[in-house]
């Protein structure tokens, strides 16, 4: 494993030990297949947001040629193209560590490619059917179009985020089964396909905004740190007001 | 000229016509409307223009228009005329213009977009093909990277009787080339490896050492290189090793003028005959380009992309003055930001960094996350208004550059 930083600095100690609860452990999972576009991101504000909080934080990274740790607070999991993502779901599957961390209760982050793969199935290069983790109640496919571009959705008011800015780059069409709820409702973009966008169960949660989706969604970002961490404490302004300055533009640019 | 049939002629005629109107109204340089005109007259119009000569496709997704130049250059040495769309102008009706606006020149050295090179080799029948680099580019528009590979790989099986010119060092290129007829491997480096961590045979995690790439599980592997960028020089394929002393700056270049020395020497022209000419080339379509203002000197760089981005930090005075940044998203850059965040910007830590653009503001988010402090400006103007005299370096991606070009007025 590689350890890093923000942007990929060399950072941490090296040790995953359970028994070190103060620090906050992200692990990235398969950099090397499911990264296409600013996937880095998120990793970056997860990180940036616990520090500004006083909260250690050690970050892995795992390639698909390693084990996934089994003791990690958050997984995230990025884009990817059609081979790359079922290369990801047959290794990830074979490895069993993110289904077992999902189970005890870790946080699992993932958008677009990584979110298929969370779900039963989903569609291969060919748009054949390809084995998921079955780790999050969806099932993915192949439809008809592209949805590229902007996307504004309203979230689940039990979730306390605000309105979520993103951009899209998939031909994915996914339907929740019972045991998820949808993230959010679409009110510009395609999403899920059906109206609404992403889903969530417990404390795994996938969205189809791509990259750097935590980086214009700071509350999204807040959410899944306190699962890990439990309740935070605000931050201060001039952090916050960069992001807001840019969730309003693009908002706004959508409204026009 | 004469040989073309007389719907070609006529086509190639409006398609000049065009060009100039083009040019006198200001609406461009002219050398893709003239094309375009040509090409609605004669579907074909582009194999007909490209009969009978010696052509050379550069593609890539960084340094096409530049490496198009050197190899012009290159080639050019051997002292016969070479017809170029040099301006960038790379899909189909870009090349129509180059060809039919060179009608008598035997060589042809034309950039190809990356997603059209299948469609160009079966058009023009190309002697040479030169494979760069492949990495993310533009994805709300272009094909995923491991299709545009797969495509060329297949183009290259079908015309056995190209002679692929790569660069052993990107293994989705390498792969690629492995296809062809025949190669000619360059070892040109590869700084950018985020694109290509896995094997593009069977998706294993490829492992990297001092030779190069390799895959352990289907063996895979960097081919031996024949011409090779060490350091600041070349060792050529017969072993000579010359310092290139480009006046073009930064690695990528080398990288890219040791790809046109492999073309040359193809062609028949030796590394001592075609390098001066190398030499010579100083800026490329506005790229590199030192623009004085106000008493400031503003040197141009366009990156568009992370790779190309990582290539513009190399270049970067290392005397470390002001450092303005611009950032569109309009259709031809991507309507997407989120490849910021696969730039890392803490190498501009200790520099004055100025952020302009239309995207400033997603800049100026990612740029606070690397704690890179930041002056945020309405246009390149504002900041030649902040700075004190002396070199300013610029790097913008593609609107955004053109606009800075378009606001320095003719010398850019
Ligand atoms: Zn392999």
């Amino acid at each position: 494993m590689t350890q890093t930083g923000p942007g990929g600095s060399p950072a941490g100690s090296g040790s995953a030990a359970p028994d070190r609860p103060s620090a906050l452990r992200l692990v990235w999972i398969y950099p090397d297949l499911l990264s296409t576009y600013g996937d880095r991101g998120n990793l970056i504000m997860l990180e940036r947001r616990a520090r500004l909080r006083g909260i250690a934080v050690e970050s892995v990274q795992v390639n698909s040629d390693q084990a996934v740790p089994a003791q990690g607070d958050i997984y995230l999991l990025g884009g990817g193209e059609d081979l790359p993502q079922v290369l990801a779901a047959r290794r990830l599957r074979a490895d069993g560590g993110l289904a077992a961390a999902a189970a005890r209760g870790a946080v699992v982050f993932a958008v677009c490619a990584g979110y298929q793969v969370l779900g039963s199935v989903f569609g291969g290069a060919e748009g054949e059917p390809v084995d998921g983790l079955e780790i999050l109640d969806i099932s993915s496919g192949r439809g008809d179009r592209r949805g590229v571009g902007e996307v504004v959705a309203d979230v689940d008011p039990g979730l306390g985020v605000d309105r979520l800015t993103g951009f899209e780059n998939h031909q994915g069409v996914t339907r929740l089964g019972p045991s998820a709820r949808p993230l959010a409702r679409v009110v510009h973009g395609v999403g899920n396909g059906d109206g609404t966008e992403g889903a969530y169960a417990g404390r795994v949660l996938g969205t189809y905004l791509h990259g750097p989706a935590l980086v214009r969604n700071p509350s999204l970002a807040d959410l899944l740190l306190t699962w890990a961490t439990g309740p935070l404490a605000a931050l201060a302004e001039d952090e916050e007001s960069w992001t807001r300055r840019l969730r309003a533009e693009r908002l706004a640019a959508m409204s026009a | 000229m004469s040989k073309l049939p007389l719907r070609a002629r006529l086509a190639t005629t409006l398609g000049d016509a065009a060009t100039r109107v083009s040019r006198l109204t200001g609406r461009g340089d002219g050398s893709v409307i003239g094309g375009v005109i040509g090409l609605r007259l004669a579907p074909d119009l582009l194999a007909q223009l490209a009969a009978g000569r010696q052509v050379v496709l550069v593609t890539g997704t960084n340094g096409k228009t530049t490496t198009t130049r050197l190899v012009t250059a290159a080639v050019g040495s051997l002292g016969l005329e070479v017809a170029s769309n040099a301006f960038g102008a790379n899909m189909a009706s870009g090349l129509v213009s180059a060809l039919s606006g060179a009608p008598d020149a035997p060589y042809a050295v034309l950039e190809v977009d990356e997603r059209y090179l299948p469609a160009m080799i079966e058009a023009t029948r190309p002697r040479v093909v030169v494979l760069l680099n492949l990495s993310r580019d533009q994805m709300d528009r272009a094909a995923e990277i491991w299709m545009v590979a797969r495509m060329w790989r297949e183009a290259l099986a079908e015309h056995q009787d190209v002679h692929v010119v790569a660069n052993a060092d990107d293994p989705l290129v390498a792969w690629a080339a492995m296809a062809a007829g025949n190669a000619t491997w360059v070892g040109a480096g590869q700084r950018w490896h985020e694109d290509s961590w896995c094997c593009p045979e069977c998706g294993s995690h490829l492992r990297r050492d001092e030779l190069g790439w390799r895959c352990g599980e289907c063996g895979l592997a960097r081919p031996t290189a024949q011409w090779v960028l060490d350091g600041g020089s070349v060792i050529g394929a017969l072993g000579g090793v010359r310092e290139l002393g480009l006046t073009l700056p930064g690695r990528a270049n080398r990288s890219n003028a040791v790809m046109a020395l492999a073309v040359a020497g193809l062609f028949g022209a030796d590394v001592d005959q075609a390098l001066p000419r190398l030499r010579e080339v100083t800026s490329v379509a506005g790229r590199y380009t030192t623009v004085q203002r106000r008493g400031r000197s503003l040197r141009l760089l366009l990156a568009k992309n992370p790779a190309g981005w990582l290539e513009a930090f190399d270049v970067l005075d290392p005397a470390r003055p002001p450092v303005l940044l611009a950032v569109n998203a309009q259709i031809p850059d991507g309507k997407d930001t989120s490849w910021l965040w696969d730039v890392d910007y803490r190498v501009l830590r200790g520099r004055r960094v100025l952020v302009a653009g239309e995207r400033r503001i997603d800049l100026a988010v990612r740029l606070r996350a690397d704690d890179v402090p930041f002056e945020l400006v309405d246009n390149v103007d504002a900041a030649v208004d902040l700075v004190p005299a002396g070199p300013v370096d610029v790097i913008a991606n593609y609107t955004a550059f053109q606009q800075i070009r378009v606001a320095l007025g003719r010398q850019a």
